[in-house]
C-alpha cells in the first residue's frame, strides 16, 4: 500500500515528467511531502500564476506536456489568468490543485473554491478526485487528454484526504495500458478526399499563400511544413503564434500578418486567390475581416480541431488532422509550384520592405534594430520570450527566429508572461540559450520571478524596453482618445539595474543605440543571469 | 429555425455543467434541454432543442463534441423523429365549465390527473405545436400554472442512437 500522494508522485515519474513548477500550501502539503526524493524536479515560483507561465514555456520546448501545482482556494485562483493564456494558445498543462477534505467540499470552509467550476471555461477538461484509487487512471488519461489532438490545459483537483488515502501499490505497466475514452478520439490522418480536393486547388491557384500559425508548433510539423514551403514554392506569411515556424530568413517567408503585421504579409493575403490555413484558427488579430477574404480566395483550412474550421470564414477544402501528417500527404501528391512571377512579387516586396531604413532614435535606444540585433547575437537555435505591448509587435516583426524559437501570450496577451515563459524554456533546455523581452509595465508584472531564476541558476537573459508608461495603451490614448492620457505613465518605476543587483543579478542600462547594443556582447558572454534596461522614447510607435 | 440534437454524455457528475456552460458562454440559445439515463446506466442522453441557422447548429454540434464526455452528438433530420414533452396544467374550474374542460381534454388526448372543487389537473404529452394548441384551449378558463419538461426525441424506425454506432 502507498499514499494516494505517492502515486501522484508515481504517475509523474511514469509520464516521464522531469521539472513541475509550483507553490505549496496546506491542501498539498501531503504531495510536497512525498516531493523530496523523488526523480522530480519542483521549481518554486514567487506567485502562481507564473507556475502555470513557466510549465507554459516548458512545455512549449520540451515538447512535453507541463505541470504545475498549487494549494486550494487562493493558490488555485492564482493560477487562473496561466490557465486561460495557456488554453487560448493551446499549450498543453496539466494543473494540480490541492483541495479542502471532501467531505468538506461545498461547505465554504477555509480555503475552499471551486477551482473546475471556475476554470470551466478556459480547461480542455477537468477532474476533481473523489476516490483515491482513481488517481492513476485520472492522472493517464489527464496527460493524455493535454497532450493529444489540440493540446490545453487539463486540471485535477485533489482534496487532501484523496492524497492521505492509503491506495494500492502503483502499477506501472497498469498504468501505460492505452487510453480510451470514448467521447475523445482525435482524427490524425486527413481524409483522402479533402487531400485531393487541396490538391486541385493548390495546381490551379494563380497567388497562392500559406499561412502559419501556432499547430505548426503543436504538432512538431516545422521541418514538415518548410519542406512542403519549398517544394510548391508557396509564399509564406504566419500569425504571432506561428512566427518561426518557418525561419524569419527563410526567402519564402513574407512575415507575421495581422492588425499589427507587416504589409509584404498583409498585402499577400489580400491579393491571394488562395490561402491555405496550416495550424491558425483566422483569429480577429490575424484577419480582420477573414468573411472577405473568403470571398476573393478559396480557404483551405488544416486544423486537428474539426471547431476551428469554418468558424470564423467559410472555407473551401476542410481537413482535419495532424497538420504534419497533412503536410506529408499533401506532399506525396503534389506535383505543382506556384506560379513564379507571383512569388517573385510577393517576396520581392518584402525584401523592399525590410531593408526600408528605420529611423534611429536619438537618445535613445532605437527598439526595432536593437531587437534584431539582439535576436541575432543569440546562437541560432536561441528562444526570444516576448511580452505584451509595444516591446511584442516591435518583437514579432523584427526579431530574426532561425532555428530557434519565439514564445509569447497570443490569444490572451497576458502581460507578465514573457520571464516565467523564459524560466520555463530554461529549465526546459538549459544549454539553449533564453531571452525575455518586455516593458517596463509587463516586467513589473512578473519581476519577483528574478528570485526564482537566481535560485534555480536559471541564466536567462532580460531586456527591458523602458519607455516610461504602458506603451500600448498610451499610443491607444494618443490615436484613439484625442490624445487624453489616463493611467498609463510609469510614475514610480523603480531602478531596474539596482533592482537586479539586489538579485545579485548583472545589469546595465542603455540610453543610446550604441550602449545597447554593445551590452549584447556583456549579456551574452556568459551563462548567469542578466538584465539590460533600454531607454526608449515614450512616443516611440508601435508600428 | 429550431433543431433538435441528441446527444449521448458519459453519466457523471458536471456534464451538465460544461454543457450549459458552453451554451452561455459562446451565446447558443437553448430552447430547452432535457437529460435522463438510456438503457445503459453508465449513459445519459441530452436533448436539446436550439434556435438559430445553420452556422449555428454546426458550431453547437462541434462545440459539443469537444466536451470530452460527450460521446456522441446526432442533429435530428426534420421529420426524421419523434417528439413529446410534458407538461401539467392546473386550470381553473367556474360552475358549468367542467364539463367543457373535460370534452376538450378528451378530443386532445389529455389525462385528468387530479380534480378538485375549483380546479382541475391535466397531464398532457405530445409535440410542442399540440401543447400550444390545447394551451390556447384551456386558457379562456384560467390557466393556474403549468409546469413543462424539455422536449425529448427518438428518431423513426428501427435504428438506435448507440454510444458505439
Ligand atoms: C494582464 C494584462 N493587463 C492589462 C493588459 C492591457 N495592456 C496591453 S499592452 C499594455 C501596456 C504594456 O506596457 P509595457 O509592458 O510597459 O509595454 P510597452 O507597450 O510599453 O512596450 C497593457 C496595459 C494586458 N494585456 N494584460
Amino acid at each position: 500500500m502507498m499514499t494516494g500522494a505517492a502515486v501522484m508522485i508515481r504517475c509523474l515519474e511514469a509520464e516521464g515528467i522531469r521539472v513541475l513548477f509550483g507553490y505549496p500550501g496546506a491542501a498539498i502539503c501531503p504531495f510536497y511531502d512525498e516531493l523530496p526524493g523523488s526523480g522530480l524536479h519542483h521549481v518554486l515560483v514567487r506567485t502562481e500564476q507564473n507556475a502555470a507561465h513557466a510549465a507554459s514555456g516548458y512545455a512549449r520546448i520540451s515538447g512535453q506536456v507541463g505541470v504545475c501545482v498549487s494549494t486550494s482556494g487562493p493558490g488555485a485562483t492564482n493560477l487562473l489568468t496561466g490557465i486561460a493564456s495557456a488554453y487560448m494558445d493551446s499549450i498543453p498543462l496539466v494543473i494540480i490543485t490541492g483541495q479542502v477534505r471532501s467531505d468538506l467540499l461545498g461547505r465554504d470552509v477555509f480555503q475552499e473554491a471551486d477551482i473546475t467550476g471556475a476554470a470551466e471555461p478556459f480547461t480542455k477538461h477537468s477532474y476533481i478526485v473523489h476516490s483515491a484509487g482513481d488517481l492513476p487512471r485520472i492522472f493517464r488519461e489527464a496527460f493524455h487528454i493535454a497532450g493529444t489532438g489540440r493540446p490545453g490545459p487539463v486540471l485535477i483537483d485533489v482534496p487532501i484526504d484523496m492524497q492521505q488515502r492509503s491506495i494500492a501499490d502503483f502499477d506501472e505497466a497498469k498504468y501505460h495500458r492505452p487510453v480510451d475514452i470514448i467521447g475523445y478520439k482525435p482524427r490524425t490522418q486527413g481524409h483522402p478526399l479533402q487531400i485531393r480536393k487541396a490538391l486541385e486547388a493548390l495546381s490551379t491557384a494563380k497567388r497562392p499563400v500559406l499561412c502559419a500559425g501556432g499547430g505548426v508548433f503543436s504538432s512538431k510539423a516545422q521541418d514538415a511544413l518548410r519542406a512542403f514551403v519549398e517544394q510548391l514554392q508557396l509564399p509564406t506569411v504566419s500569425t504571432m503564434m506561428g512566427i518561426g515556424a518557418l525561419p524569419s530568413d527563410h526567402p519564402l517567408y513574407l512575415g507575421m500578418l495581422g492588425s499589427h503585421g507587416c504589409a509584404s504579409a498583409n498585402k499577400a493575403v489580400r491579393d491571394a486567390d488562395l490561402i491555405l490555413l496550416a495550424g491558425a484558427r483566422a483569429g480577429d488579430r490575424a484577419m480582420a475581416a477573414p468573411g472577405q477574404l473568403a470571398t476573393r480566395a478559396r480557404i483551405i483550412h488544416i486544423d486537428i480541431d474539426p471547431a476551428e474550421i469554418g468558424k470564423n470564414l467559410p472555407v473551401y477544402v476542410p481537413i482535419v488532422g495532424d497538420l504534419g501528417t497533412v503536410l506529408r500527404q499533401l506532399c506525396e501528391g503534389a506535383h505543382c509550384q506556384a506560379p513564379a512571377d507571383w512569388v517573385h512579387t510577393v517576396t520581392d516586396r518584402r525584401a523592399r520592405h525590410d531593408s526600408k531604413p528605420i529611423p534611429p532614435a536619438e537618445g535613445f535606444v532605437e527598439p526595432k534594430t536593437f531587437l534584431r540585433e539582439l535576436s541575432l547575437a543569440m546562437r541560432p537555435d536561441g528562444i526570444l520570450c516576448a511580452d505584451v505591448g509595444q516591446n511584442q509587435i516591435w518583437a514579432a516583426n523584427h526579431v530574426c527566429v532561425r532555428q530557434g524559437r519565439f514564445l509569447t501570450s497570443g490569444g490572451m496577451g497576458t502581460m507578465g508572461y514573457s520571464i516565467p515563459c523564459a524560466i520555463g524554456a530554461k529549465s526546459a533546455r538549459p544549454d539553449l540559450q533564453v531571452c525575455a523581452v518586455c516593458g517596463d509595465g509587463s516586467f513589473q508584472m512578473s519581476m519577483m520571478e528574478l528570485a526564482t531564476a537566481c535560485a534555480e541558476g536559471l541564466g536567462i537573459k532580460i531586456a527591458v524596453l523602458c519607455n516610461g508608461h504602458l506603451g500600448m495603451v498610451r499610443e491607444m490614448q494618443d490615436h484613439l482618445y484625442g490624445g487624453r492620457r489616463s493611467a498609463t505613465s510609469l510614475t514610480g518605476d523603480p531602478d531596474f539595474v539596482a533592482l537586479a543587483g539586489a538579485y545579485g543579478i548583472r545589469a546595465r542600462r542603455a540610453r543610446s543605440q550604441q550602449e545597447a547594443l554593445d551590452a549584447l556582447g556583456e549579456m551574452w558572454a556568459d551563462d548567469a543571469p542578466y538584465l539590460l534596461a533600454c531607454d526608449i522614447a515614450p512616443d516611440y510607435p508601435s508600428l | 429555425m429550431k433543431y433538435t440534437l441528441s446527444v449521448l454524455v458519459e453519466n457523471q457528475s458536471g456534464v451538465l455543467s460544461k454543457v450549459s456552460g458552453l451554451f452561455s458562454r459562446r451565446g447558443f440559445n437553448i430552447d430547452s434541454l432535457a437529460v435522463g439515463v438510456t438503457e445503459d446506466p453508465t449513459v445519459s442522453r441530452m436533448t436539446i432543442v436550439v434556435d438559430g441557422d445553420a452556422y449555428l447548429v454546426e458550431q453547437v454540434e462541434k462545440q459539443l463534441n469537444k466536451v470530452i464526455p460527450v460521446i456522441k452528438v446526432k442533429k435530428l433530420a426534420q421529420g426524421e423523429y419523434v417528439a413529446r414533452m410534458l407538461s401539467l396544467i392546473k386550470v381553473a374550474v367556474a360552475p358549468g365549465a367542467r364539463g367543457e374542460i373535460m370534452r376538450i381534454s378528451e378530443v386532445m388526448g389529455a389525462r385528468i390527473v387530479d380534480v378538485t372543487r375549483t380546479s382541475m389537473t391535466m397531464e398532457f404529452a405530445d409535440t410542442a405545436e399540440r401543447t400550444e394548441t390545447f394551451e390556447t384551449l384551456l386558457r379562456p378558463f384560467g390557466i393556474r400554472e403549468i409546469v413543462r419538461t424539455g422536449t425529448i426525441a427518438i428518431e423513426k424506425g428501427a435504428d438506435a442512437t448507440r454510444k458505439t454506432n
